[in-house]
């Protein structure tokens, strides 16, 4: 067998708060499999009551956007301001709109 | 503190020519300059990721070591409860490292690279966690002033420009006041106790006194690297701006637990409103970073001897993933 401290898998490690929260990213960890991955979450990201529930995903399954795109992707919306209620102006008169 | 060995780094680390590096090192520049975050996929300076993963790795090895005078005492801790903070911290120790050996992976070095730097003994650690333990006390001193040191040096970093690192800061941070609030609590609790263990806090204080105010690393005039980190944001305060800070904090905890500070040349300087204190025998600290400190040996002697030690856990743990994925392979076909 090679020396298996290496190549352990990387995961990202996602914790929901509370119910009703959305599960959010919080580090990190390195693991042979998911159950260890959980585990391993539990041990690291939980320890003073921060979770409820934990997502393990590899961080090999992720796909990213390129930040040399974030002009493209992004820079289009900058000039849509009639998309934020804000740009309206409406009468004080009206109510409850 | 705990980035010690960044006064040693090589000369060549600062030198780029090439023109266009030289237009995105200017524009690299002007996003720190406005404060906003460098993330992992960003273009960067050479020299910042390294300075970065030389830093980065040396406080995650720190945490590390740091596991070792504070786990000697868990087996006779005073009591269950004690025993069961002394545990809880030791373990915090070890998240902390497990945060930072991450936050140092997102600049392209693997986890396992630099543990293997740790265990060759080529990679620094902080010196304080040389010294030894004798007493119960020892376990007080370290979370007051040691963990004291550490929260004024780390404050700092959670405003990091390095986004992994500053947001394993933040974390870090949040636990970090536990340790501090414990270690003085036992202080608090000896110096109101018998004379013999008013005396065993007073040894305590005086054992880490000194090498606390070392933690801040060299003084500014000193200090080779501060001025391209503070540059890059990496380093907020310089190292003695933070000592001062660390100092005019901690004497007046010092007076309410009626121990005295080993400085006779200690005076408040009442137009600065600081502490003044004396001058601080830095070579001892050479000595302790060279590997002449009380336990470097033994320190990763006890690494090594973990690592080995816990091998056939590694081992099994991965027989066991590959087994459980061969089944689910074939349950699949």
């Amino acid at each position: 067998m090679t020396d298996s401290s290496r190549d352990w898998p990387l995961y990202e490690i996602f914790i929901r708060a509370r119910a009703g929260l959305d599960h959010k990213h919080v580090g990190s960890l390195h693991a042979t499999d998911a159950m260890m991955a959980i585990e391993h979450a539990r041990d690291l990201y939980t320890r003073r009551q921060e979770g409820v529930s934990i997502w393990a995903v590899r961080s090999s399954d992720i796909v990213a956007s390129d930040p040399a795109d974030a002009d493209a992707l992004f820079e289009p919306a900058r000039d849509k301001v009639y998309r934020h209620p804000t740009f309206y102006d409406i009468p004080e008169e009206v109510k409850t709109l | 503190m705990y980035t010690q060995g960044l006064d040693s780094l090589g000369k060549d680390c600062l030198r780029d020519e090439a023109q266009d590096i030289g237009r995105l090192e200017q524009r690299f520049q002007a996003r720190i300059d406005a404060e906003e975050k460098i993330e992992p996929k960003g273009w960067m300076p050479e020299a910042y990721r390294r300075t970065l993963i030389r830093q980065i790795s040396q406080h995650a090895h720190s945490e590390i070591v740091g596991m070792l005078p504070e786990g000697n005492w868990i087996t006779r801790a005073p009591s269950l409860l004690r025993k069961s903070i002394l545990i809880a911290k030791v373990q915090d120790e070890g998240g902390h490292g497990a945060y930072l050996y991450s936050a140092a992976e997102t600049l392209g070095v693997s986890r396992d690279e630099l543990i293997g730097q740790l265990l060759e003994g080529k990679a620094k650690y902080s010196s304080i966690f040389n010294y030894p333990t004798p007493t119960w006390a020892d376990i007080g001193a370290i979370g007051w002033l040691v963990d004291g040191a550490a929260i004024m040096n780390q404050i700092p970093l959670c405003r990091c420009s390095y986004g992994p690192y500053a947001r394993a800061m933040v974390r870090i941070c949040k636990e970090e006041s536990f340790h501090q609030r414990q270690g003085y609590e036992i202080m608090l609790r000896l110096s109101r106790g018998t004379p013999p263990q008013k005396e065993m806090a007073q040894q305590a204080l005086n054992r880490w006194w000194w090498p606390s105010l070392m933690m801040f690393g060299p003084s500014d005039a000193e200090s080779k690297h501060s001025a391209q980190s503070m540059r890059w944001k990496i380093k907020r305060f310089s190292n003695d701006e933070l000592r001062q800070k660390f100092v005019d904090f901690t004497v007046p905890q010092a007076e309410f637990l009626g121990l005295a500070v080993p400085d006779p040349a200690l005076s408040w300087d009442e137009a600065a409103q600081h502490y003044r204190f004396g001058a601080i025998d830095w070579s001892e600290f050479e000595q302790v970073l060279k590997g002449h400190g009380p336990c470097n040996r033994e320190r990763l002697e006890a690494r090594r001897r973990a690592h080995d030690e816990g091998r056939w856990v590694r081992d099994a743990a991965v027989a066991h993933a590959s087994k459980q994925a061969a089944k689910e392979k074939s349950r699949a076909a």
